[in-house]
């Protein structure tokens, strides 16, 4: 307690200073498919362990449905829903929204705040997970070290569910 | 006629408890393993074939059906029906956690001689003393107990519904049965009446045997803790099985006893 209450003070001039930011762009390729759905899609930050440290995104079909808001398929992202999905309560808080639609779309994240100001230093991996309705899954991973010195930017490219995968660290 | 009726009474038990030496092979096939919806519902297929999983043989007979559901609790199957050559069932998941849906068997076979002739009954052990003439010639009493099961988990996966019995064979998790991926490794221990059952030899064959050439069964032997490890060599549906030949009899009419476990189980993608 003590110590965070020291380095508040600190923590608030470095924001005001210099905001680090995390940025990552995931993009949802167009896929030419007689019947097309937009995919769910999960991104998280996983430990060495494959546990996981954060969840940053969950966009499933939020439409109410008998079957329940969609979350009967949520299961179909095989990995996310082993590491983290099943232990959540849906919605997840900041997290999880609607589907996307084919592009590029950015999450940006500030290093001064939660999940980013609470990762411990070490080695770990951005995974992005798509599973669309009638279609396929694909898993993309892009490692890297926390916290990076300099701007670093990463990037990994899907085969087929997923398009580039981009993470800019800026410290 | 007589012996005809003995003879019906032998197939309609043989049907629940598929244990002879050349038993075909008895499953239970959830839709789902692992569900994420908010109300969750799984159907399941329950058969007796040489084929996995397709139903060509004889159904498997539910009269012995038992559902766990994550609290310990029991839960009642709905939509049941048995067909040519399968059973089928619904099971609404109302509770998260994990379920164990399981065809439980136990009873006695008895072989003795009557007029010089060879004579046979299988049942259950309350109709031994009725079916059975005392002091019968020869006669020879197995104890049998069988388990065919599978797991499903709704949500988050727990073990509650996983505690063994004691009686007959039971696989214990050590890697949870709804938590298996292509390439990684899985250990579970087998019991035989709730202690460790070592030397057991383990057969596991995958699904879609009819789209191809061999069984492609993987093997195992359960060490001294009755422990065993199978690296999934790829996603899909796996049948295993297990039995034990002349056993020490836990029943006072049976001289040696069989026990058998069966258990389906779904290994996904990474």
């Amino acid at each position: 307690m003590r110590s965070r209450v020291l380095s508040l003070p600190l923590l608030l001039l470095a924001g005001v200073a210099a905001a680090g930011s995390i940025d990552v762009t995931v993009e949802i390729p167009r896929i030419d498919a007689s019947e097309y759905h937009r995919p769910y899609v999960a991104v998280w930050i996983e430990k060495p362990d494959q546990s996981v440290a954060a969840n940053l995104a969950v966009w499933y079909m939020q439409k109410d449905t008998s079957e329940g808001a969609g979350t009967k398929w949520l299961a179909d992202l095989r990995q996310w829903w082993r590491r983290s999905g099943r232990d959540q309560s849906m919605p997840i808080d900041g997290v999880s929204g609607a589907t996307r639609p084919v592009g590029r779309h950015q999450l940006r994240f500030d290093t001064a705040k939660a999940p980013f100001a609470d990762l411990q230093p070490g080695r770990y991996g951005l995974v992005v997970e798509a599973a669309r309705e009638v279609g396929g899954r694909e898993l993309v991973r892009i490692p890297f070290e926390w916290p990076a010195s300099a701007s670093v930017h990463l990037e990994a490219k899907g085969s087929h569910e997923l398009g580039a995968i981009q993470l800019d660290l800026n410290p | 006629m007589k012996l005809s009726s003995k003879t019906w009474i032998f197939a309609a038990v043989a049907l629940a408890l598929p244990l002879s030496a050349q038993a075909h092979k008895a499953w239970l096939l959830p839709s789902d393993t692992v569900l994420s919806a908010k109300d969750p519902w799984i159907t399941v297929d329950a058969a007796v074939s040489n084929d996995l999983f397709y139903f060509n043989h004889v159904p498997l007979r539910l009269d012995t059906l038992a559902i766990t559901a994550p609290d310990g609790s029991t839960v009642q199957p709905e939509n049941s029906a048995t067909g040519k050559y399968r059973s089928t069932f619904d099971v609404h998941l109302t509770q998260p956690g994990t379920y164990r849906i399981a065809v439980v068997n136990a009873g006695l076979i008895a072989s003795w001689e009557e007029d010089g002739k060879p004579k046979r009954w299988r049942g259950k052990v309350e109709d031994f003393a009725k079916d059975v003439p005392k002091g019968a010639k020869n006669l020879k009493v197995s104890q049998s107990a069988g388990r065919i099961e599978t797991f499903v988990t709704a949500g988050q996966p727990n073990d509650t519904a996983l505690k063994p019995t004691g009686v007959g064979i039971e696989l214990v998790p050590v890697t949870h049965p709804n938590d298996l991926f292509a390439g990684e490794l899985a250990t579970f221990r087998l019991l035989l009446d709730g202690k460790p059952a070592p030397g057991l030899e383990i057969e596991i064959i995958p699904d879609g045997i009819r789209y191809r050439d061999k069984q492609n069964e993987l093997a195992a032997t359960t060490d001294k803790d009755g422990a065993f490890s199978v690296t999934w060599p790829a996603a899909g549906r796996y049948w295993m099985e297990t039995v034990l030949q002349g056993g020490k009899a836990s029943l006072p009419q049976a001289q040696e006893r069989r026990a058998s476990y069966v258990a389906t189980f779904e290994v996904l993608p990474q």
